[in-house]
């Protein structure tokens, strides 16, 4: 109970004193996350859309293995981009093992099966609403993918949170392929395993509750630009 | 522009999982006027009305416009039973099928308000469409189906469940429609409707057009003991 308290008591001393330290490892954190947030919402998005409204042969294994990608091992994701992208790998020219780009990459892959998936799933809704009116319409395959996009927004929104909410919380593919070096790829989940393996408990608690703060902005923000829950929208 | 009409069908049929719909259907629909189809419940109004527009895939005969289907697609237009409004505002619903076509933001957002006026929407062009009563929801579906000024305009009860104000009102809009030379296929329960809107009548029976003709003629003098018991009231089976 002591460490908890002296956790929350670091994390105010933490955040009111700007330290330093903390700024540019919450700033490395966001900056990943909201990167990796929007490639894979990019990607995965559409494919949620393309899924929705086109019929082919092995569609339903196609939805399958997405939902059972959503419950990829990060580490697992971690090791094969670390394969992919070491010296000997297929990418290891690129040079990216041990930069942000890396922990993006792992991110992104970890991601996209989650945000697809829940947002497939809003959108089949919408779809079986909208089928016959774009059909009537005469909508090209483009318009009906840009009409469930953007009328499903607030649903998207949702999935996209998911997976910041995923990708905020992740540490071990990107303790892998970031390897937590100071000044570089260190990101407040890495620090708190740091931080735990060192023994500073009330340090660690500090960086979680900034964490967990920092989550909770981030989604008020979207929440608000995006004026959901507002009267009249959907 | 060369008229779509007329519609020639021939030999069409709807079957699903084996099953046939509707079918075999054979009917010509020329330029101009008020077609209406009634029946009883399951007789087959709906799926005629969604193969014609081609929502129905054929699974026997041909059904042929004046022009290429494609370009016959591009100037009908539909309006279905329960209204299917886009989760938007009422100025944004009127504007998205002038959007589709091309035409910019502001022209859309233009002529939506043009139209929201003449269905008596103007005070709801920034309310989202889903709050909307249940007349108003239609009207909003009928401007939007005439927003693009179709040829032919296919309506599934478009007043089932609304009350004898909103009935007008849509009435109303249709036979302004009719008026500027919009053809209109329509199917209703109500055989008052049918009288007041009709220049012909389809009667369907077990998925078949059962009789056909010019209203006067199929309502006044019907040929059949089934059309007969209908217009009576009677159950049909």
């Amino acid at each position: 109970m002591g460490e908890l308290w002296e956790g929350i008591v670091q994390a105010f001393v933490l955040v009111v004193t700007l330290d330093a330290g903390l700024v540019e490892i919450s700033m490395r954190s966001l900056r990943v996350t909201l990167s990796a947030l929007v490639i894979a919402s990019a990607i995965a998005l559409p494919l949620a859309a393309v899924l929705t409204i086109q019929r082919f042969r092995y569609r339903r294994i196609t939805v399958a293995t997405l939902n059972a990608l959503m419950g990829l091992p990060p580490v697992v994701v971690g090791l094969l981009v670390y394969i992919m992208l070491s010296r000997s790998g297929p990418f290891g020219v690129l040079g990216l093992l041990f930069t942000p780009s890396a922990m993006i990459i792992a991110q992104v892959i970890i991601i996209v099966p989650l945000i697809a998936s829940i947002a497939h799933q809003s959108l089949r809704e919408l779809w079986s609403d909208y089928h016959d009116l774009l059909i009537s319409l005469n909508t090209t395959k483009r318009q009906r993918i840009c009409a469930l996009l953007w009328d499903g927004r607030r649903a998207l929104l949702t999935a996209a949170l998911a997976g910041f909410g995923r990708a905020i919380g992740e540490v071990g593919a990107i303790m892998i392929v970031g390897g937590n070096i100071d000044h570089v790829t260190r990101v407040l989940t890495t620090a708190i395993v740091l931080e735990t393996g060192k023994g500073d408990f009330a340090l660690a608690l500090g960086l979680g509750f900034v964490l967990i703060a920092m989550a909770i902005l981030v989604n008020f923000a979207i929440h608000s630009l995006s004026k959901t829950e507002t009267r009249g929208r959907w | 522009m060369s008229s779509i009409l007329p519609l020639t069908v021939k030999d069409a049929a709807v079957r699903r999982r084996g099953k046939t719909l509707i079918g075999p259907v054979d009917l010509t629909l020329g330029k101009g006027g008020v077609t209406i189809v009634v029946g009883p419940n399951g007789s087959g109004k709906t799926t005629l009305l969604r193969m014609l527009h081609g929502l129905e895939r054929l699974a026997d005969g041909t059904l042929d416009w004046a022009v290429p289907v494609e370009a016959a697609r591009k100037r009908q237009a539909f309006v279905f039973q329960s209204p299917i409004l886009m989760r938007r505002s009422v100025r944004d619903n009127l504007a998205y099928p002038l959007q589709l076509t091309g035409t910019s933001r502001s022209e859309a957002r233009q002529t939506a308000e043009e139209w929201a006026r003449r269905v008596g929407l103007s005070d709801a062009l920034t309310r989202q469409a889903m709050v909307l009563s249940g007349g108003e929801r239609q009207k909003l579906a009928l401007a939007r189906a005439l927003i693009r000024d179709p040829e032919m305009v296919f309506l599934d009860e478009p007043c089932a469940s609304l009350d004898g104000r909103a009935t007008r009102e849509i009435e109303e809009i249709l036979t302004r429609a009719a008026a500027s030379g919009t053809r209109l296929v329509m199917s209703t329960h109500d055989m008052g409707q049918a009288r007041r809107l009709a220049d012909d009548v389809i009667f369907m029976l077990h998925g078949k057009v059962h009789e056909i003709g010019p209203a006067a003629k199929v309502l006044e003098m019907p040929e059949t003991a089934q059309l007969r018991a209908f217009i009576k009231g009677d159950i049909v089976e």
